[in-house]
């Protein structure tokens, strides 16, 4: 291995640990709570990016998924008599709703253009929203209630932090070899130029409909854990627009289509937000929020992490060509003879 | 019963009108910039709020007050665009526009609810609690006049579009900006008054919605996503489609609402989806809505 | 020489501007075949009919004697026809190498070295790591014409390979051209640039208005009354019939 991959490498493993080890060091509920909020924003995000960052079809219906996982969870163990730690159980489910939700939403949604579809999301969420509002097997405006935790106040937070740690974890992992395979590649295609990605034999609808699918499924099983962490859902909660707008400027912030931009813009948006709504006046932090977006897209349209890379490169290339220019690999002088021929 | 129906329709189409006034700006400045104004929602319940201040302070009546509040708003619309939208470039252009503009309807959200607090308002004058009885039915003035505004702005804007030389501009931008550009159009011109335009309609919009119904700050939330289906509806980009859509979902609405209102508004995206599925374009449709 | 690719009658219309009008080509096995015409003839829409971005309102297209009539452009590809684009359509946000590898997806093992291959024979290996969207033009049509070659198509539609560069890179693209023949590729070439049609065809095939007017070898072709007539409109005097002047040949 070189020597940079050594320190990436190392990088990683040191702020894995740094992330275990963060309840045990800042034991306070309050922190434990931070800690908490921001990972399910960093799976979510990254699981976000997964879909939209690399097909370029920008989602602004994800909380569908999220609520749809945290009402699935609260309905199941309801109806079914779980209780306890045995609601954990029912995590899967709640995946698997978010992706049987997906297939559907996809088939429809990603029919149309790009501007279409967001404008699809954002019906859908809608609908989702005011089903819930509507149904009676969602509990109306009430929601739904999670079983009870006998779990002790101090401690209450650690499990689902360490639960939201890995289901952050294994995004951000699932979303690494995604980019590096051949499906995250053809993702990518799809977005620079999708007829061509067609015309050259990518499978277009198959391709996305998978990473929507994918990217529900986790949204869902993580929003179901959020459920069972705040013990109740509601329609505006779990349906909430500024859970998406929060989550795609986390992404964008960080780096549309990198892995670890929508981390890294989750790790500075979220603990910020929730700062703000327990110390300022709640609509304070829609301005703001309003306002950091419009500073993120003016100062760095492409995101942190791939500005900072340019950065850094334009830093050690200083100045040289990073690569050979024409001359070195395309010939330049003509061959006497063909040079006849096609003078003919 | 059929009764119920006939008030039912003639209800839908009055209130499609006004929703026309809201949804023609949107249509329109998703034609000519090729971006969807998020903010048009809010925008609209601005409008209401200026209509109020306007009605309440000064006495001014709600529609000698467009004289005001349609200009005022035009402005803001220019500087939008000006500041935040036109800086952007490179390839993620849409989805950036599309974020942005969230971002300044999160944001005059927010100014509104610190100014006006979140207290529900509701503009009122005589014509707004009366009606004409005609046929035996009751056809509110408010509504009436708020229809007869929608179509004399939409005839305004046709005329605009079709009989000037700057909707002549506004035309050939909309149809390819490069090629405008090469034969001496100022599309960045072009682009900051018709995105004014297309918010100063909304002044008008925000007046009559504002009459009809009870609003707060976060009243833009519903209103722009009704906006936005009834522009992929009409066919993005067509003012006639706009118009068209409008009257077609309210007037659904309307009739759902006898049998079930908490879910006349369910139908109404329903509506919409399955439209996209049948026919992608919309009714008017100009571009194919195809994947890109 | 059996036609490798053919097409019969095709029709197509956009609206009320009929772009191709009973336009039958044929391109034999393993030559190199030149369709030129003036703008508007009909070139790219033919193509787009052959490879299926357009739809034909009548006529066949032909691939080895089996019908490929309004296939899907996937389906086309998968079947051999690999096709460039007038303005090049390549992937910007992706490396030269990960362009190659969408289109190679139908080999999996070796795709990478394959790929390699492939850029090295084009003459662009060294910027297998750079970013699409960085390259320059001429590049960026180097781009295409790999990728396209990666799927080891029977035959290759090259929509103005040497429109824009310079001359230097016109020679590189001819030889590359000339020797991917040799090797048994077929070539159907959309060109304006009458030297390199007419030093690189076996054949060529004139469109005017959507219809063919001509096709033949080259020095036959060139020298056609009806071709010089659609290049130059209506406007060619007849030479006098005198059996002493110097007639061109």
């Amino acid at each position: 291995m070189s020597k940079g991959q050594i320190l990436r490498v190392t990088g990683l493993v040191a702020l894995l640990a740094a992330a275990v080890l963060f309840p045990v060091v800042f034991s306070n509920p309050v922190y434990t709570n931070y800690g908490v909020y921001t990972l399910v924003f960093v799976a979510v995000a990254s699981a976000w990016n997964v879909f939209s960052g690399f097909s370029g079809y920008i989602s602004l219906g994800h909380a569908v998924f999220f609520g749809s996982g945290a009402y699935a969870l609260g309905i199941a163990a309801r109806d079914w008599h779980v209780t306890g730690v045995g609601v954990f159980g029912l995590l899967p489910l709640a995946a698997a709703v978010g992706a049987v939700i997906a297939v559907p939403f996809g088939l429809i949604a990603l029919r149309v253009r790009r501007h279409t579809f967001i404008v699809i999301t954002i019906a859908v969420f809608f609908i989702f929203q005011l089903m819930a509002y509507n149904f009676s097997f969602t509990g109306g405006s009430s929601g739904v209630d999670a079983p009870f935790l006998p779990w002790q106040a101090s401690t209450y937070n650690n499990p689902f932090y360490y639960i939201t740690l890995a289901c952050a974890v294994g995004m951000i992992a699932l979303a690494w070899l995604i980019r590096r395979s051949r499906f995250g590649l053809q993702l990518r295609a799809i977005r620079d130029d999708e007829d061509r990605a067609r015309g050259l034999g990518v499978h277009a609808m198959r391709v996305k409909l998978a990473a929507f699918a994918l990217s529900g499924a986790v949204t869902a099983l993580v929003g179901a854990v959020w459920f069972f962490y705040l013990t109740q859902v509601q329609p505006p909660s779990a349906f909430d627009p500024l859970f998406d707008l929060s989550v795609v400027l986390m992404a964008f912030l960080g780096g549309l289509g990198t892995v670890s931009g929508p981390v890294l813009g989750a790790l500075i948006i979220e603990p910020g937000q929730l700062w703000l709504t327990a110390n300022a006046n709640g609509y304070i932090s829609e301005i703001l929020l309003g306002a950091l977006f419009l500073v993120a897209v003016l100062l760095v349209p492409r995101g942190i992490i791939p500005t900072a890379g340019e950065y850094l490169r334009r830093l050690t290339t200083r100045g040289r060509a990073a690569i050979p220019t024409a001359s070195a690999t395309v010939p330049q002088a003509p061959d006497p003879a063909p040079a006849q021929e096609a003078q003919r | 019963m059929a009764r119920e129906i006939y008030q039912a329709i003639t209800d839908g189409i009055l209130v499609g009108g006004v929703y026309a006034l809201m949804a023609v700006g949107l249509t329109l400045i998703f034609g000519v910039l090729d971006i969807i104004n998020i903010a048009q929602g809010i925008m609209v319940i601005l409008g209401a709020y200026l209509s109020y201040e306007l009605a309440a302070r000064l006495h001014i009546d709600l529609f000698l007050g467009l004289l005001v509040t349609v200009p005022a708003m035009f402005v803001i619309g220019v500087v939008i665009q000006y500041a935040f939208i036109r800086p952007l470039r490179g390839r993620e252009r849409m989805s950036m526009t599309l974020l942005v503009s969230y971002a300044v309807a999160l944001i005059i959200e927010g100014i509104l609810y610190e100014t006006f607090g979140a207290d529900d308002r509701q503009l009122s004058a005589w014509y707004v609690t009366s009606s004409v009885h005609v046929f035996g039915f009751y056809l509110p003035y408010i509504y009436l006049f708020g229809f007869a505004l929608a179509l004399l702005l939409v005839a305004a804007l046709y005329a605009l579009l079709y009989r000037t030389g700057f909707g002549r501009s506004v035309r050939a931008t909309m149809q390819d900006e490069t090629a405008a550009r090469l034969v001496g159009i100022d599309t960045n011109r072009v682009a900051a008054i018709t995105f004014g335009v297309g918010v100063a309609v909304t002044a008008a919009g925000g007046m009559v919605y504002g009459a009809t119904n009870s609003f707060n700050p976060n009243s833009g939330y519903d209103l722009i996503s009704r906006l936005l289906a009834i522009i992929i509806l009409g066919g993005l980009g067509s003012i006639g489609g706009a118009l068209a859509a409008s009257i077609f979902m309210l007037t659904l609405e309307s009739l759902v609402d006898i049998w079930q209102p908490t879910w006349a508004i369910v139908v109404f995206y329903a509506a919409l989806v399955i439209v996209l599925v049948i026919r992608p374009t919309g009714f008017f449709g100009r571009q194919p809505v195809r994947a890109q | 020489m059996t036609a490798l690719l053919r097409t019969e009658g095709v029709h197509k219309a956009f609206g009320g501007v009929r772009a191709l009008d009973t336009c039958t080509i044929e391109v034999d096995e393993g030559t190199v075949a030149g369709l030129i015409g003036p703008n508007g003839s009909g070139k790219t829409t033919l193509f787009n009919v052959i490879t299926g971005y357009n739809k034909a309102d009548a006529g066949e297209v032909y691939l080895a004697d089996r019908r490929i009539t309004n296939s899907a452009p996937d389906k086309v590809f998968a079947l051999g026809i690999g096709r460039t684009f007038q303005l090049t359509r390549i992937f910007p946000s992706l490396t030269v190498m990960e362009n190659m590898l969408v289109a190679s997806q139908h080999s999996r093992t070796g795709a990478r070295k394959r790929a390699m291959e492939q850029l090295e024979f084009i003459g662009i290996a060294g910027y297998h790591a750079a970013l699409a969207g960085t390259l320059s033009y001429g590049q960026r049509k180097l781009l295409e014409l790999a990728y396209v070659l990666v799927a080891d198509p029977a035959i290759i539609l090259l929509d103005e390979p040497a429109g824009g560069v310079n001359l230097s890179l016109v020679n590189h693209i001819a030889n590359r051209i000339r020797e991917l023949n040799a090797a048994g590729k077929t070539f159907l070439i959309v060109e304006h640039n009458m030297e390199f049609v007419m030093g690189l065809c076996d054949q060529v095939t004139v469109l005017d208005s959507g219809t063919v007017v001509a096709a033949g070898p080259p020095d036959i072709v060139r020298t056609d009354r009806r071709v010089l007539d659609a290049y130059l409109g209506e406007d060619i005097e007849e030479p006098e019939d005198d059996p002493d002047s110097a007639e061109d040949e």
